[in-house]
């Protein structure tokens, strides 16, 4: 199969699996099992395109021209695609977890569910695969569009307020600052295609150039820097497989992919270097590292704290970006990857919880390490990755982000990861000592080992294995995603 | 006056499509009173709307390059004999009007059964016609007292279309009063300045005062004739803030009715203002400039934002609406006022693409309005749900009020900004993208009643029927056809708006 091909269909399929599972909503098993079978394929595309181009950039496939000069696009180069593998691969491992938990929780509405479901994915590919930064906005809000649904999918009124948070903010900063940032970069460059080394130098004054990175770096909501954090948080109402793939994974990582992608390929990591445009950002983000593990540490909702751990790790990746060195964006890039598994690890582990037991908080999980001993053993090496212990995949990303730190000579980020590192522990990690060392209080819990339904527990274990694999091909994802910095000092 | 070689240029029927798109329909309003069958009047009146929209297709296909079409009535050559021009701009806006006119009326027959008395029915669909006539003249003629003419036609005719939302609410009587008032006022000013204008050059031939003026230069006379003309064309148009007949006029109108005259009737008078300002007046005069930078500039922002945030507390979804149509017309005359090709561009485009979204819109509220006897949001509740196409259709229409990507309103706001940003109006840009999170915040209101709130008990309501669902659906994938393919809209608004700024020489015979 040759390349476009596999990218339109990694488009295509879960546009199909949404219409199968609008068509057949009635019939749960047939639906659930088309799904499935999509998201297999989505993912297979998407080897092939890795096997096709490996870690190199293919020419522009462009659909249409919209508007002259603005085309939808797409095109491959690494980190998108490690970006699609990612999001591809949990796809598939969210989707099985999915069934079970919304199954086993008698949640209703499964068709939309899974419907809304499979748009975001197409929409994340979309976002993976654009070539430029038109098309990339275009996905960009169609993911926000149909993630809503699933924000507002229980209906309450907590959720229907959550979900107002969740698009208030995500399409808010969007229309205002990104697209405002947008049709300026498109007036002064005259393009918007993603051009290693950047599409602004020499096009911008450079005293206008630290506003423009303002826009997209608050118009890019989906990145969650402070202080357009809040609908992460917000959008925890959602059902727990919403949270894991989309708020830990997709909707989140687009938003720091999209960063990425602006970084490296609309401002040119060496023009941000030479100008010094982001080194507010920078700060920025560092702030927003300690901040949001300082609240998340506040939090007893388990998926609250979760979220604010979300929002703290995911300036790790603006972080990276705005350090203008290679090992910087290096660092951001596969946080990306890392961050994922570990984080998706944990989300799936809140849900088994509640799918068993029903516990949102953290003070009532006192002793159920030993009645669900796999849960909280897939949270606790997902909790090891996020802190960035050896041997787990979270380590790495780290260690990159300080020699970028390094590199750019500020040494207080470095103190800043850190201690970062430490707040981790403390939020995450009594949380497994809770589960396992103190008595059980409740009386209602079984006494003896009583899991989560096996769709349900399952899953959190293959990503927390996951955690383990990673750390030892870290190389091979460095290897990968070098090309996007070659030719950066 | 140049000497113009007369000749009838008018040979074959092609020829002919300028004036005929008009009589057609004229003449089908008579004959639909003298047939007094309902359903042979509505027959009548689809077949003439929907040959006036094939005929502005042909015309819009045959300048769209540039070029323009003129037809002299009658053989009689301007600027004694009555003028027909047809260029890129009013082309589109003669498709834009006769395409709604047409989708709207196979919608209109169950509409209408439900919401006027039978023996009104044939009058309505006559008026109907009448207002299209009207609107069609008025866009396509090239001789201004004959703008005049066509505008009063489809004024009256539209009082008389809200007046007969009485069936339903009595407020529609008052609602059409004040139009009245208010759209005489408005008309009157107009031919203030027609007057006042042909007291200054001894023509009415909009291309021959064109060249008198620029022969002539400014003078008290003609800055006066400006002055009426925007202010009555300005109210004609709903242009901030002389837009108080619109919210009761769409509120209480029949639903068919609200569609239709919000989809065509303000863009009609935006295109005058349009062609007086560029092709008659020229914008190089400093009154001109002025008018645009210190009224237009100043009145769409504050629309834009006032008229949004009223927009915002309604409770009346069909209200709601109408007062977001102040706040887009307010879009379309700050695009106006950047003066630059893809400023103007950015406002032609608005036109078609906010007429498409808005007659969605309303055909949808209409729908529901079917069953719940009222446009209050209290009564919609979870109809969405209950009415998946109509819902749908509604969606993509919200959405692309809004101007989320993938639809046409998107096209129009990505257009406007990148104007702003050509002319260095960086505040602009701004207070073009911070009105439209009022947008998200108003159309967002209407999503959660639809879909979000519980559908009271017993609710039996259903999908309307194919002839109403499927004029919704062709307008809503519109809505998002125009957000991809922009060739249609935006290549022939960028056409019409190198036309309007090459000014009077556009105009030149």
């Amino acid at each position: 199969m040759d390349t476009s091909t596999a990218l339109y269909l990694t488009m295509l399929i879960p546009t199909v699996a949404m219409a199968g599972n609008m068509v057949f909503a009635a019939r749960e098993n047939l639906r659930d099992g088309i799904t499935f079978i999509c998201a297999v394929l989505t993912f297979a595309c998407v080897l092939v395109i890795l096997c096709n181009v490996g870690n190199g950039t293919t020419g522009t496939f462009a659909l249409f021209e919209v508007v002259s000069g603005l085309s939808i696009a797409f095109h491959v180069e690494p980190l998108g695609l490690m970006f699609a593998m990612i999001a591809s691969g949990l796809w598939i491992i969210t989707h099985i977890y999915g069934v079970g938990y919304m199954r086993g929780n008698n949640e209703q509405h499964h068709a939309r569910f899974f419907a809304c479901f499979s748009i975001a994915i197409a929409a994340v590919m979309g976002i993976a695969f654009a070539s430029n930064m038109f098309t990339l906005f275009v996905f960009y809000e169609i993911l926000t569009l149909s993630t809503y649904p699933l924000v507002a999918h229980k209906g309450t009124p907590e959720a229907v307020k959550g979900a107002r948070t969740y698009l208030g903010i995500l399409i808010g900063t969007s229309i205002v600052l990104l697209l405002t940032g947008v049709i300026w970069t498109f007036n002064v460059a005259g393009t918007l295609d993603f051009t290693k080394g950047g599409i602004l130098e020499g096009k911008i004054a450079p005293t206008l150039l630290p506003i423009l990175l303002g826009l997209y770096a608050f118009g890019i909501g989906k990145a969650a820097l402070m202080p357009f954090h809040r609908w992460l948080p917000a959008a925890m109402v959602a059902p727990t497989p919403v949270s894991a793939l989309l708020h830990a994974v997709a909707v989140v990582k687009a938003g720091v992919f999209t960063m990425l992608k602006v970084g490296i390929y609309i401002f040119g990591i060496d023009f941000l270097a030479s100008t010094g445009a982001s080194e507010w950002l920078m700060w920025l983000a560092a702030y927003t590292i300690i901040a949001a593990s300082v609240v998340a540490m506040t939090k007893d909702n388990l998926k609250a704290r979760l979220a604010y751990s979300t929002v703290s790790q995911l300036s790790y990746i603006t972080l990276g970006m705005a350090l203008a060195t290679s090992m910087g964006a290096l660092g951001g890039g596969m946080h990306i990857a890392m961050h994922a598994m570990g984080k998706i690890t944990l989300f799936m582990c809140a849900g088994s919880i509640y799918v068993a037991y029903h516990k949102t908080e953290i003070s009532q999980m006192q002793g159920l390490g030993r009645i669900m001993p796999i849960t909280f053993g897939a949270f606790f090496i997902g909790a090891l990755s996020i802190i960035g212990l050896p041997p787990l995949g979270g380590s790495w990303p780290k260690f990159l982000l300080m020699l970028g730190a390094a590199d750019a000579g500020h040494l207080i980020i470095i103190v800043v990861l850190m201690a970062s590192s430490l707040l981790n522990i403390a939020y995450l990690l009594p949380i497994v000592g809770r589960g396992f060392f103190r008595p059980v209080t409740d009386n209602k819990l079984p006494k003896t080992y009583a899991e989560a339904p096996l769709l349900v527990w399952l899953p959190p274990a293959i990503t927390a294995a996951g955690c383990i694999i990673l750390f030892f091909y870290a190389g091979s994802i460095q290897n990968f995603l070098a090309p996007i910095v070659e030719n950066t000092p | 006056m140049s000497t113009v070689e007369v000749q009838h240029v008018a040979k074959t029927f092609i020829d002919h499509l300028p004036v005929l798109q008009v009589v057609i329909p004229l003449i089908s309003a008579p004959l639909i009173v003298f047939i007094g069958n309902r359903k042979l009047a509505w027959l009548l009146a689809m077949a003439a709307s929907a040959t006036a929209f094939v005929m502005a297709c042909l015309l819009l296909a045959q300048v769209k390059d540039g070029s323009y079409i003129s037809y002299h009535i009658g053989g009689w050559a301007p600027p004694l004999g009555i003028e027909y021009r047809i260029d890129a701009l009013n082309a589109l806006v003669l498709m834009l009007i006769s395409g709604i006119g047409t989708i709207v009326l196979p919608y209109a027959y169950n509409s209408v059964n439900a919401e006027i008395p039978k023996r009104h029915h044939t009058l309505f669909y006559a008026l109907y016609m009448l207002c299209l006539t009207g609107l069609l003249g008025m866009v396509s003629t090239g001789d201004a007292f004959n703008v005049f003419v066509f505008l009063e036609i489809s004024s009256l005719s539209t009082y008389v279309l809200v007046a007969m939302g009485a069936g339903k609410d009595t407020r529609a009587l008052t609602a059409a009063y004040d139009y009245l008032i208010m759209g005489t006022i408005g008309a009157t000013f107009f031919v203030i300045g027609l007057g006042l204008l042909y007291m200054a050059t001894g023509t009415l031939n909009m291309a021959d005062i064109a060249d008198r003026i620029a022969e002539q230069g400014t003078n008290r006379t003609v800055q006066a004739a400006f002055a009426f003309i925007v202010v009555g064309m300005g109210l004609k148009a709903a242009m901030y803030p002389l837009h108080h007949w619109l919210p009761n006029a769409y509120t209480y109108a029949p639903s068919a009715v609200t569609a239709f005259l919000a989809a065509t009737a303000t863009k009609a008078a935006i295109y005058v203002l349009l062609r007086f300002m560029f092709s008659v007046f020229n914008p190089g005069f400093h009154f001109e400039d002025w008018t645009l930078y210190l009224i237009f500039i100043p009145f769409s922002l504050l629309a834009m934002f006032a008229a949004s945030f009223v927009a915002v507390f309604q409770s009346d979804l069909k209200r709601m609406l109408a007062f977001s149509s102040i706040a887009q017309i307010g879009y379309m005359l700050i695009g106006i006022a950047m003066l630059n090709a893809t400023g103007l561009s950015a406002s032609i485009v608005h036109m078609v693409n906010h007429g498409i979204t808005k007659a969605t819109l309303f055909l949808g509220v209409g729908a529901m309005v079917m069953y719940s006897k009222t446009s209050f949001f209290d009564n919609l509740n979870g109809l969405g749900r209950k009415m998946p196409f109509t819902g749908a259709a509604m969606v993509a229409a919200g959405l692309s009020l809004i101007g989320i990507p993938g639809t046409a309103g998107f096209i129009s706001k990505w257009v406007l900004v990148q104007a702003a940003f050509e002319n260095g109006w960086w505040f602009i840009a701004v207070a073009i993208m911070l009105s439209s999170l009022l947008a998200v915040v108003y159309v967002w209101r209407m999503f959660e009643v639809l879909y979000l709130t519980a559908p009271d008990e017993g609710c039996t309501a259903t999908d309307p029927p194919l002839p109403m669902l499927i004029p919704m659906l062709i307008l809503a994938g519109a809505c998002i056809w125009f957000g991809f393919d922009t060739e249609l809209t935006l290549g022939s608004a960028r056409v019409a708006a190198e036309g309007l700024l090459a000014g009077s020489a556009g105009m030149a015979h």
